[in-house]
């Protein structure tokens, strides 16, 4: 949260120097941009667990005439494999048994367990060729998010906060939202600040309880009451203020100001209510379920409609070793149709133009069977040389399917594009150049992306 | 970086360096930050990322390219230049230099481009103590250094602080915890000096000192990663309280946490002390690859290690040489060496301390232990004392034993029926137990002897199989492949009817596993030896199914929910009772054991079944109490250890050249006598020697007094680091901390009793302009408690705290559903009663999610080791002061006290006021409040629902003589005042 330090930045532009700690420094840097910004903000459906390509996007109709045979080693290529199946004693291809279509004029290929992603093909476009460095979900969620296997760097979210301030003095410049239960486990980190001072963390969402931690008044204290406490706050700081002249004082006085509007301005947001019906049917009932993957959906446009700056969701569940064909199914039927939606409804609203979104997990999984393959059932373990995500909204060309894989959908044939890529293209669109968004730590001057990421021009318009 | 910016860090630059920029240039302090900054990533200590041969980080290389005069320095024109070609930085590296960085070197070289070593690199000597122009306020030499600086930029220290200001500020630097008003009016009557004996005497004090100490050794609950399962490493963080406490010297403290399992005769204590190592993260996630998260962990080490002691940034070092400090890769991998020979796996435990391990039992259980080791050993005298009869007594004493006699202790299932046996045996990794059975073959049958699994092939769960081959597999599995112990015997089991018996001791491990065929333990192989997740499944125990069918004959099922004893699995595999449908002549030896065990269970004389029994009890206890002892990661040094090499890139699978350990080469040597491991190591850092570890551990004391330390990048003492504002009285400090036999409290003493500690921390327009961060010390320091002195003191001043040292982690009031929202398994179980109120540093710490108040207030993260502070303002840390049950709890504790305890609505105020403020409030303050109170109990009389809801929050006794309203409306004050500047602030 940045502008509350307003005040303070006033004080300091006027003249007074006051409070020029890491508050008004770094607000000082608020305005990051490099160049012209394609979008204000992003909302990014991150799907973790890593759904299967093969499955989805990455069509391989070849396979079915090489289903159960070993994977070549030519392919393979002695690449090390996760722990769960380098005792295998065979790896059976297991070729998806899912059909796939062309659509849209673009003519992308989309399984038919997403017919509402296949609705807006045009919109979107697909990077079949995403690459990533780990193997397993803590280190490849923790990079994907922060640029980093190891915890310790600021997410996405917070670098953008740092970079480029709030858009919203009532609200936070970047939310995470959860939704799905079972399968992997998050981690705060996702959305933490890392190095960078707290106030940049993305501030979590909840569906029960507060949605924002600690925002409801304690039982029995209401508006009016905690109005006039906040009230005789200020005057009893002001008073110390005049004793002390200390700054800080002002800006605590200015953060319970904002933390008596957020009491108001985020139960608005949360609510629903005033959503009419056509949305529901747009993004499926279950967006009245707090706690959904559409329910976040729809909250994720109105934060973008307030001025968040990035909503990251995060679903859980696509982590199919086994019983892939069962749960995969499932996992679509709960994402497929809101976020589709959320691109129609941004689109319809003309909000697509300056908001980026992006869909996509962790890592892929792999063509060969983990366990048993049987005609109906299969699994897929963790495959970080290629997978497919999604892209839509501003300065990104739509009905565009790039990079290409083998015709096992094991090694990228063309064009690949490295995690550190895609969070350049992401501060690209936001105008930022990603080797200038830096803050010095340890010495060093870091980034999001390391020393590394090139900008994918080929998929900006 | 936008020209405002660049104005700001210029005015911070001017107003702590003390440039001058047309005067004097000082390489060390002008021109060395500059060149690190712009120049070293292609012309510093990185040879693979050298251009051009040129390095500016070394004398001779700077000298050349510096020139003598600025009109033949090739260095000068190209920073100069305006042809992009030839112009340094390179207009495409993104880097810069500003006019006044470009004259500052024009101005270097015409004074003769003089060359220093990095500053901290130079060991440190006590400089001279400065005169001032106000002798009389010096009380000890810091007060002369900072009074000279403040001498040289015209400013005047401010007043002493109010003494109950300064009782406050020293309570919570050397406790954590603010006064009672009752000792603020002792404190005002005693010396400085004389109080911060007592607190440092007080057990609060090395409470107070830890928590620093758990963020830099990243010290948590959990192992941190994916699922981020449990671990107890609390004896470790309660041997650091314990240090502090008794002032353990800083040589000896640094040696133990490092290096005291190498110490001759290491003690208990020493060896929990190399906790501090193990503190790191450790992956358990399904799949990883150990070798590659096994590296990860020396790598934290090293640069946890370098980060606490050095204040530098190894892991720089990890993929190449560093690019600002005079350190290589090979320097790193030295280091890496020491720390690499420790028999660690790479893939940690999900549940549980991962080894190697020690256990690790307090003093009062070392006492518990003593006693049962006593007990047991006098039962076991005592029946020893008894004489058994000879092997024909035994013989003739058969007849009295029923044929179907069993050792019963343990036992839970007997069976001869196969099929499902009901939920019985429910038994999961942790647990203790053995199955047995009679199994009657011909040659090539096989199938399931036993199941507790999901009847498909692989399953999940436990069982016991006969194979095709005839070889006998006991499979304990979560997952098949990888997350499973299954192991298998060398040869086939013999044909006709054999006794089988597995035990499982609930170490997790193959080696925990012994299969016993006909009452003789068997060679067996692990096929896979890796269980990280329970086996336990909603399965019924079945008898000769599973996998597959048993194809021959299963008798008499015994199941233990214990390991049983070599002698007592031969008891169970004695031939013969009539029962049995096969015959084959019994074993004597068998059968003896089984009559000596019926005789002493049973057969036998009244006094020696007594004794018999009291020794196994007691044996029994001593056992389940060794199990129940806590336990601690520590450092071991494996015979023969691993090799250490080059990584390539710093990753695991790309070893290069062989390294032995040392210590870097830009740093003084390992004395003649040491060794060149942890030990030598660790002794080098203590050594006096050492250029930085004095420097940087007092900087961290002094930061954690007056809000920034000297140097202000307390993580990094290397040339990006910041220089110290007052590199005399560092140097000062570090020489005497070290002559003083590294006495922390000693250093303390001096600090606090300083006149600049006692300052006044008012502050004024001027002062405000002229040192903004308060690095001249004008004034006393003033910044916003850390997290936990928040919470601490809302406990303390409201009565709730409870003050108990030590012990496993608690978990007091957070959110409902914190750890369920996105952690899968666990949810956080709060705990009860006096643990709700325990101070902070007991708060339970699960690194993936860690306690929301302590993130809210800038906590360490303790994924890894941090040493620097944060501090921000933002209206989360509003939203819970004003509104988590923890702190409205407190208001209304703090009411209910003064309520009691006062005769009007004036001094109820006072009372509160002066718990929580350690002062009198002013009239001004008390008409303020005094208003509200009004107001609200206005409000609470009408509304006396909304008052009770109020008042009930929190699970402490709610005093029910007090009239509700009147509480509730009280409970809205102490919520205002647990809410103020002042409250949250050490001022």
């Amino acid at each position: 949260m940045t502008n509350v330090n307003l005040p303070t930045r006033r004080k300091f532009l006027g003249g007074m120097a006051a409070g020029i700690g890491s508050l008004a420094l770094t607000d000082l840097l608020g305005a990051a941009q490099h160049f012209a910004p394609r979008v204000k903000r992003i909302i990014y459906l991150f799907q973790s667990g890593a759904p299967s390509q093969i499955d989805l996007f990455d069509t391989k109709p070849a396979l079915h005439n090489l289903r159960a045979s070993e994977l070549p080693d030519s392919i393979r290529q002695g690449q090390r494999l996760t722990g769960m199946t380098a005792g295998q004693s065979s790896f059976p291809i297991a070729p998806s048994i899912f059909k796939f279509a062309q659509h849209g004029a673009s003519g992308a290929w989309v399984s038919e367990l997403l017919p509402h992603t296949a609705k807006i093909t045009d919109d979107l476009c697909f990077i079949r060729t995403m690459h990533t460095e780990a193997i397993n979900h803590d280190p490849a969620i923790t990079f994907f998010q922060t640029g980093f296997q190891l915890a310790g760097r600021p997410s996405i979210g917070a670098w953008l906060s740092y970079g480029l301030g709030n858009e919203n003095e009532n609200l936070p410049a970047f939310v995470a939202l959860v939704s799905g239960s079972g399968g992997q486990p998050l981690y705060d980190r996702l959305w933490g600040s890392g190095f960078l001072p707290s106030k940049y963390q993305g501030v979590k969402f909840r569906s029960s309880g507060d949605p924002v931690l600690y925002l409801s008044n304690p039982q029995g204290v209401d508006s009016q009451t905690r109005r006039r406490m906040l009230d005789d706050l200020t005057q009893l700081n002001e008073l110390r203020f005049e004793d002390f002249g200390d700054p800080e004082i002002h800006t605590r006085i200015a953060q319970y100001e904002m933390a008596y509007r957020m009491q108001s301005s985020v139960p608005e947001l949360t609510d629903l209510s005033s959503e009419p019906a056509h949305v529901f049917e747009l993004y499926g009932q279950d967006a009245r379920q707090p706690g959904s993957f559409a329910y976040n959906c729809v909250l994720a446009r109105r934060m973008a409609e307030r001025g968040v700056r990035f909503v990251q969701l995060f679903h859980r569940g696509w982590d199919q070793h086994t019983d892939l064909p069962v749960k995969l199914k499932q996992q679509c039927v709960d994402t497929d149709r809101a976020s589709a939606a959320l691109v129609a409804d941004l689109k319809q609203r003309g909000m697509l133009e300056d908001t980026l979104v992006v869909w996509g997990g962790e890592f892929g999984r792999t063509v060969y069977c983990q366990g048993r393959l049987t005609a109906d059932d299969y699994g897929r373990d963790h495959h970080p040389r290629c997978f497919t995500i999604w892209l839509a909204g501003g300065g990104i060309k739509p009905g565009m399917t790039y990079g290409r894989t083998d015709e096992f959908s094991y090694n990228i044939v063309e064009n690949p594009v490295h995690v550190h890529d895609l969070h350049a293209t992401l501060l690209h669109l936001l105008g930022i150049d990603h080797t200038k968004l830096t803050f010095k730590f340890q010495g060093r001057h870091y980034r999001l992306t390391d020393v590394h990421g090139q900008v994918i021009h080929p998929i900006v318009s | 970086m936008n020209q405002h910016l660049l104005i700001a860090v210029v005015l911070i630059l001017v107003a702590v360096g003390g440039t001058s920029a047309a005067g004097d240039t000082d390489f060390n302090r002008d021109i060395r930050s500059i060149l690190s900054d712009k120049c070293f990533q292609c012309h510093g200590p990185d040879a693979a990322a050298r251009q051009a041969a040129l390095r500016l980080d070394t004398q001779a290389g700077l000298r050349g390219a510096a020139g003598s005069d600025p009109s033949d320095s090739e260095l000068l024109s190209r920073i100069s230049s305006d042809d992009p070609d030839q112009r340094m930085p390179p207009p495409d590296s993104g880097l810069n230099l500003s006019p006044q960085q470009i004259s500052l070197i024009k101005n270097w070289i015409s004074q003769g481009a003089k060359w220093q070593q990095h500053w901290s690199l130079i060991p440190p000597a006590r400089p001279a103590v400065p005169q001032v122009s106000q002798p009389d306020w010096v009380r000890n030499p810091i007060d002369a250094f900072i009074l000279a600086r403040l001498d040289a930029e015209s400013l005047a220290p401010s007043p002493a602080a109010d003494p109950r200001v300064l009782a406050r500020r020293l309570y919570f630097d050397l406790t954590g915890l603010p006064p009672t008003p009752e000792q603020v009016s002792r404190g005002v009557k005693s010396s400085v000096a004389d109080t911060a004996t007592r607190l440092m005497k007080s057990p609060a004090y090395g409470e107070k000192m830890a928590i620093r100490w758990l963020d830099a050794a990243r010290y948590a609950d959990t192992s941190g990663y994916q699922s981020d399962g449990w671990r107890d490493m609390w004896r470790w963080r309660d041997w650091v309280i314990d240090a502090f406490n008794t002032n353990q010297p800083f040589d000896e403290f640094t040696i133990d946490q490092l290096a005291g399992d190498l110490l001759p005769d290491a003690s208990l204590k020493q060896l929990i002390a190399t906790g501090f190592n193990r503190n790191h993260r450790g992956n358990a996630e399904g799949g990883v690859v150990p070798e590659e998260f096994q590296v990860e962990y020396v790598v934290d080490r090293v640069d946890t290690t370098f980060a606490v002691w050095q204040g530098l940034t190894m892991g720089c070092a990890r993929c190449h040489d560093h690019k600002y400090d005079p350190f290589t890769q090979r320097d790193y991998y030295a280091v890496f060496a020491a720390f690499n020979r420790i028999p660690e796996y790479g893939r940690a435990w999900k549940e549980g301390n991962s080894e190697p391990i020690i256990r690790a039992p307090t003093q009062q259980q070392q006492q518990q232990w003593r006693a049962l080791q006593a007990a047991e050993a006098a039962a076991k005298e005592s029946y020893q004392g008894h004489s058994l009869p000879s092997a024909e007594r035994l013989e003739e004493l058969a007849a009295q034993m029923p044929e179907d006699w069993t050792i019963k202790a343990g036992l839970i299932v007997r069976s001869d029926q196969t099929g499902d046996a009901g939920k019985v045996a429910e038994f999961g990794y942790f647990d203790t137990f053995s199955l047995a059975a009679w199994i009657v073959t011909k040659p090539g049958d096989s199938g399931t002897v036993l199941s507790k699994m999901i009847p498909t092939g692989e399953g999940e769960g436990y069982n016991l199989h006969l194979s095709e081959s005839g070889t006998l597999h006991a499979n304990f599995v979560k997952r098949w492949l990888d997350d499973s112990v299954r192991i298998e015997t060398l040869d086939p089991i013999p044909a006709g009817p054999v006794h089988v018996l597995v035990s499982y001791d609930g170490t997790r491990r193959a080696a925990g596993i012994t299969i016993y065929v006909n009452g003789q333990p068997v060679e067996q192989r692990a096929n896979h030896d890796f269980l990280n997740q329970s086996f336990a499944v909603d399965q019924p125990l079945r008898i000769g199914q599973g996998m597959s069918d048993f194809t021959g004959e299963i008798e008499e099922v015994r199941i233990y929910d214990r390991v049983l004893e070599a002698d007592e699995v031969r008891v169970l595999a004695a031939r013969g009772h009539a029962q049995l449908r096969t015959e084959s002549p019994p074993r004597r030896d068998l059968r003896l054991a089984k009559l000596r065990h019926f005789y002493l269970a049973e057969g036998g004389p009244e006094k020696l079944r007594m004794a018999y029994r009291r020794w196994i009890q007691s044996k029994r206890a001593l056992e389940t109490f060794e199990r129940s002892l806590p336990t601690v990661m520590v450092m071991r040094d494996e015979s023969p250890y691993r090799d250490t090499h080059i990584l390539a890139r710093g990753k695991y699978d790309q070893p290069g050249e062989k390294i032995e350990p040392g210590v870097p080469a830009a740093l003084p040597p390992l004395a003649i006598d040491d060794s060149a491991d942890r030990l030598g190591l660790a002794r080098w850092l203590v050594s006096g020697q050492n250029p930085l570890t004095a420097r940087v551990v007092i900087n961290r004391l002094w930061r954690d007094l007056f809000g920034t330390g000297l140097v202000k990048t307390t993580e990094d003492f290397g040339v990006q680091g910041e220089r110290p504002s007052h590199p005399e009285l560092l140097d000062w400090l570090a020489v005497e901390f070290v002559q003083s036999g590294w006495d922390i409290q000693h250093m303390l003493k001096l600090i606090v009793t300083s006149n600049t500690y006692c300052q006044s921390s008012r502050c004024n327009a001027r002062l405000l302009e002229r040192d903004p961060e308060n690095r001249l010390l004008a004034r006393g320091p003033r910044f916003r408690l850390p997290a936990e002195m928040i919470r601490d003191q809302a406990l303390f001043v409201s009565g709730l705290l409870t003050s108990k040292i030590g012990g496993p982690g608690v978990k007091p009031y957070q959110p409902q559903g914190l750890w369920k929202d996105i952690a899968s398994t666990t949810d956080y179980e709060q705990s009860k009663g006096p643990d709700l109120y325990r101070r902070s540093l007991y708060t339970y710490w699960k690194r993936t999610v860690p306690p929301p108040m302590m993130i809210n207030f800038d906590a360490a993260g303790r994924e890894a080791c941090d040493v620097a502070l944060r501090r921000t303002n933002t209206p989360l840390q509003a939203l819970n002061l004003l509104n988590d049950i923890t702190f409205v709890e407190a208001a209304r504790m703090l009411a209910q006290d003064a309520m009691s305890e006062s005769q009007s609505d004036k001094l109820t105020l006072r009372r509160m006021f002066q718990q929580v403020l350690c002062r009198d409030p002013a009239a001004r303050e008390t008409e303020i409040l005094l208003n509200s109170y009004q107001a609200y109990r206005t409000r609470f009389l009408t509304e006396i629902e909304a008052a009770r809801k109020l008042i009930e929050t929190g699970e402490s006794a709610l005093d029910t003589s007090l009239a509700p309203a009147e509480l509730a409306a009280w409970t809205m004050i102490g919520n205002t005042l647990l809410n103020l500047d002042e409250s949250v602030t050490k001022e």
